[in-house]
C-alpha cells in the first residue's frame, strides 16, 4: 500500500480537483482520489476541495458524509472488516464479528487509540461462497469460525 | 493461432481469486516452462463458472475434467499427471455431495443440468480480458447487424416482442422502457444510456460475476440501446467494492475504443457512442434509478419524486434509460437469435432465465441461472445440492432487504416474477438465501431491518421515521421485552410505511417483516409469550447450562469461555455464571461431552 500523503500538503489535493475539474458530476470521483491518497477527507481536505471547485462546503460535506465508503476519521493501520451482507451472517459472521470486537477490545466504525486497528462491517465482498468472510485490509479470509478468529488477527500484531 | 492440445480454465471471479486463484495461474505456468510443453498448453483465467463453493476451481478440456478446490501444492503432481502423462488426478476431481456421483466431465454437473445460461453464457469460457475471445463468440455481432440492417424503431419491437423484463428486481418491460426514451424529446439532442451495476443487496453477486466475467457483453449492449433510444453517451454506474469488475470493465471499454467499436462512426455508420464508469461509494440506496442518477451527478444519492420519471428528465436533466446489468447481458442475444427464440424460454408473463445467487445454508453456494418456471425445489434440491449437516430446511429468502422469505409449503413455487409476488416476495436482483432450521426469523427480520434502516437516506419520514419505529419493536422482541400487540403495531407501521415512502426502498423495507410474520407467526409468539427464542440465537432468550449428570470436569469450557464465566473443581461438574455470561456459544463448541445446551 502506498504511503498516505499528510494532510498539510494541500498540492495533491488540488492536483486531484484540476485534473477532473471540467468533467460533469466530478464531485464524487474527487472525493474518491483524495481520499486513497490521504486515507481520509477531514474538513481541511474538504474546504480545499470546495474553494477550488468554487462550490459551498456544505454541497462537499454533504457528499462526504452521505456515502458510508467515505470517512472523515483515520482508518487503522490494519483496517479489519468482517462481513454482515445475508449470505455471512445467516452463516454466523455475526459471532465472528462479536469475536474480534472481544479480543481487539473495538468498537464497530471505531479505531484504536493506538491507530493500529480500525473494524468495520462490510455488506457482502462478493465472495459469498466463502461465507462468513473477514478482510483485513485487501486479505480475505473465508469459511471463518469464531476459533479461528485469534489465528487470523495473531498474523497482524 | 498456434495449435494447443489443451486448455486450462482458471476461475478468477471474486470468489475464486479470494481462496488464492490467481497464485495457480502464475504456479501452472512456471510448471509447464519446467516440462517445456507451455507452447503446447494454454492457461486462461475466466469469469466465475458459478460454484463458488468449490473454489479454486480449474477445469482441463478437451475432457472438461473438473477439478475443485485446488491449492497451489497440487499444481505440480496436476501438470505432471494430467498434461504429461495424461492421467485424470482423480483425488482432485470433485465428488458430488448426497449420492457420492463422481462426475469426469463438468458436463455431467448435477448443479449445472437443470440450468439454461444466457446471460452466463460466456462466463467462466472466456478470458474475459480479451477482446478477441468474446468476437470469437459471435461478440459484436449484434450490434454489427443493429447498425447497419435495422432501424431504431426495429431494435425496441425487437426487444419488446421478447418479453424481457428488468432484472434489476421490478421487471419493469424493457422494449417499454426504451420505447419511452425513445420518444421523449430532448431540448439539445443529448440522452443518455445508463447501467445499474450498484449491487447492493447484500447476497447477490450475479452483476458482478457477468461484469467480471463477460464485460464486453455490457459494452455491446449498452451501445445497442444507444442506437435505439438516440443516445451518444452511457455511464456505468458500478459499486466500489469490486474492484476485480471495475478493471476488467474499463479494460473492455479501452479495447472496444482501440477497435473502433466505441467512439465516433462506429462500423462506418453515423452512430457515435462513448461509455464512461462512475463509481459508487457504498450507499444502498443509490440502486434506486432516481438516486443513481442523482449520484454519477456528483450529488447525495437521495432519490428524486416521480414524475418527471427518467425517460423524460433523468442524468443531467435530459432523457435517459437505465437497465441492469443482467438486463443488458440479454440484449445481444436477442439481437442475434431472435425475439421468438428469447420468448420460448420461460413462463407466460415471465420470459427468459434469471440468475441466481443461491447462498447461506446450501451445499452449492454459488452462481446459477435457471429458466423462469424452474421451482424453488429443484434450485435447492437438485441444483443446490440441498441443506448441509442434515439439517432442515426452514426458509428461502429472495428479493434481498425488499423481499420476503418463502416457506417450506411454497417450495413448489414455480419461480417468475409474478409468482413471487403473489407469495409475498419478489424477484428483486436475484440474491437467494436459503436457512435452515438454525435460523431464528424473528433474527433475520431484524437483521433486514437494520439495514433498511441504516441505508435509508433519510429524505422521506415514512422511511426514516417509521423504519426506526419497526426496528426498536423488533429489538424489544429479540431482547425479549416483546409486548402482547407488537405484531399488529408492526403490521400496521408497515402498511402505513409501504403505501407513503418516496422511494422503492422505504416502499419494501416493512416486506421482510411482513412475510416473517405471515409465514412464522409461531416463532413471533414464541419471543413475545413465552420469552424464548425456537431456533435458539436470540442471545437474551437464552440461557446456556451444563448438565451435571454428563460434565466430566475437565475444564476445557472454562479454559475456553472468553469472559472467565466458567468455574468447578477438576473432575467435577462446572456451572456457568449466568451474570457473567455473554452467550457466545464458544463452551458448546468446546465441549467434548456435548453437555453444555442452550435452551
Amino acid at each position: 500500500m502506498a504511503e498516505l500523503i499528510p494532510v498539510e500538503n494541500l498540492d495533491v489535493v488540488k492536483a486531484i480537483v484540476a485534473e477532473h475539474k471540467e468533467v460533469p458530476g466530478c464531485l464524487m470521483q474527487i472525493l474518491q482520489d483524495t481520499q486513497t491518497k490521504y486515507g481520509y477527507l477531514p474538513i481541511e481536505l474538504q474546504s480545499t476541495i470546495a474553494d477550488e471547485l468554487d462550490i459551498p462546503l456544505t454541497e462537499v460535506y454533504g457528499v462526504a458524509t452521505f456515502y458510508s465508503q467515505f470517512t472523515l476519521k483515520p482508518k487503522g493501520k490494519y483496517k479489519i472488516s468482517v462481513c454482515l451482507g445475508t449470505a455471512c451472517y445467516v452463516r454466523g459472521s455475526q459471532g465472528v464479528m462479536d469475536k474480534v470486537n472481544n479480543i481487539l477490545g473495538t468498537i464497530v466504525g471505531e479505531t484504536t487509540e493506538d491507530g493500529k486497528y480500525s473494524v468495520d462491517a462490510t455488506r457482502c465482498v462478493g465472495a459469498c461462497g466463502l461465507a462468513p468472510v473477514m478482510m483485513v485490509n485487501e486479505e480475505v479470509f473465508g469459511r471463518m469460525t469464531i476459533n479461528e478468529v485469534p489465528a487470523v488477527l495473531e498474523k497482524f500484531n | 493461432m498456434a495449435y494447443k492440445r489443451s486448455q486450462i480454465l482458471i476461475c478468477g471471479g471474486t470468489g475464486c481469486t479470494s481462496s488464492g486463484s490467481v497464485t495457480l495461474v502464475q504456479e501452472l505456468k512456471k510448471e509447464c516452462v519446467k516440462h517445456d510443453i507451455l507452447d503446447e498448453i494454454e492457461v486462461i483465467q475466466t469469469g466465475c463458472f458459478g460454484l463458488c463453493e468449490l473454489g479454486p476451481v480449474v477445469i482441463v478440456y478437451p475432457e472438461g475434467t473438473f477439478y475443485s478446490r485446488v491449492t497451489i501444492e497440487d499444481i505440480p503432481e496436476m501438470v505432471e499427471e494430467h498434461l504429461v502423462k495424461g492421467r485424470v488426478l482423480d483425488r482432485l476431481v470433485y465428488t458430488e455431495k448426497g449420492d457420492g456421483h463422481h462426475p469426469l466431465s463438468i458436463s455431467e454437473l448435477g448443479f449445472f443440468k437443470k440450468q439454461r445460461r444466457i446471460a452466463l453464457a460466456n462466463c467462466g469460457v472466456i478470458n474475459p480480458e480479451d477482446i478477441d475471445e468474446y468476437i470469437g463468440f459471435d461478440g459484436y455481432l449484434a450490434l454489427e447487424k443493429v447498425l447497419t440492417s435495422m432501424t431504431a424503431q426495429e431494435v425496441i419491437d425487437e426487444v419488446k416482442a421478447s418479453g424481457l423484463r428488468g432484472r434489476g428486481g421490478g421487471g419493469f418491460p424493457t422494449g417499454l422502457k426504451w420505447q419511452f426514451a425513445h420518444n421523449a424529446v430532448s431540448p439539445d439532442g443529448v440522452k443518455y444510456v445508463a447501467c445499474n451495476a450498484d449491487e447492493g443487496d447484500p447476497g447477490a453477486f450475479m452483476d458482478r460475476s457477468v461484469l467480471e466475467g463477460d464485460p464486453h457483453a455490457i459494452v455491446e449492449a449498452m451501445s445497442i440501446a444507444g442506437y435505439a433510444v438516440g443516445a451518444q453517451k452511457g455511464y456505468v454506474y458500478v459499486r466500489a467494492e469490486y474492484p476485480i469488475a471495475v478493471h476488467r470493465l474499463q479494460i473492455a471499454i479501452d479495447e472496444a475504443k482501440e477497435y473502433g467499436i466505441l467512439g465516433d462512426n462506429v462500423f462506418g455508420t453515423d452512430f457515435c457512442f462513448d461509455l464512461e464508469i462512475r463509481l459508487g461509494a457504498g450507499a444502498f440506496v443509490c440502486g434506486e434509478e432516481t438516486a443513481l442518477m442523482n449520484s454519477v451527478e456528483g450529488k447525495r444519492g437521495e432519490p428524486r419524486p416521480r414524475p418527471p420519471f427518467p425517460a423524460n428528465k433523468g442524468l443531467f436533466e435530459r432523457p435517459t434509460v437505465l437497465n441492469n446489468v443482467e438486463t443488458y447481458a440479454n440484449i445481444p442475444k436477442i439481437i442475434l437469435n431472435g425475439a421468438a427464440w428469447f420468448a420460448s424460454v420461460g413462463t407466460e408473463k415471465s420470459k427468459g432465465t434469471k440468475v441466481f445467487a443461491l447462498g447461506g445454508k446450501i451445499n452449492n453456494t454459488g452462481l446459477l441461472e435457471i429458466p423462469m418456471g424452474t421451482t424453488l425445489r429443484e434450485i435447492i434440491y437438485e441444483i443446490g445440492g440441498g441443506i448441509p449437516n442434515g439439517k432442515e430446511f426452514k426458509a428461502a429468502q429472495t428479493g434481498g432487504p425488499s423481499g420476503g422469505c418463502l416457506p417450506a409449503s411454497l417450495l413448489d413455487t414455480k419461480i417468475d416474477y409474478d409468482n413471487l409476488i403473489a407469495a409475498g416476495s419478489m424477484m428483486g436482483s436475484g440474491g437467494l438465501i436459503v436457512m435452515d432450521e438454525d435460523n431464528c426469523m424473528v433474527d433475520i427480520a431484524h437483521f433486514f431491518l437494520e439495514f433498511t434502516q441504516d441505508e435509508s437516506c433519510g429524505k422521506c419520514p415514512p422511511c426514516r421515521i417509521g423504519t426506526k419505529r419497526m426496528l426498536e419493536i423488533l429489538e424489544d422482541i429479540c431482547g425479549g421485552k416483546g409486548k402482547e400487540g407488537d405484531i399488529e403495531k408492526l403490521q400496521e407501521l408497515a402498511e402505513g410505511i409501504k403505501s407513503s415512502a418516496l422511494c422503492g426502498l422505504g416502499q419494501t423495507a416493512p416486506n421482510p417483516v411482513l412475510s416473517t410474520i405471515h409465514f412464522f407467526r409461531d416463532e413471533y409468539e414464541a419471543h413475545i409469550r413465552d420469552k424464548k427464542c425456537p431456533a435458539g440465537v436470540c442471545k437474551a432468550l437464552l440461557d446456556f447450562k451444563i448438565e451435571e449428570e454428563t460434565c466430566k470436569g475437565c475444564g476445557i469450557c472454562a479454559k475456553k469461555c472468553p469472559v472467565d464465566a466458567i468455574s468447578g473443581e477438576k473432575k467435577k461438574p462446572h456451572v456457568i455464571d449466568t451474570e457473567k455470561c455473554i452467550k457466545c456459544g464458544t463452551c458448546i463448541e468446546a465441549c467434548p461431552f456435548g453437555s453444555i445446551s442452550k435452551a
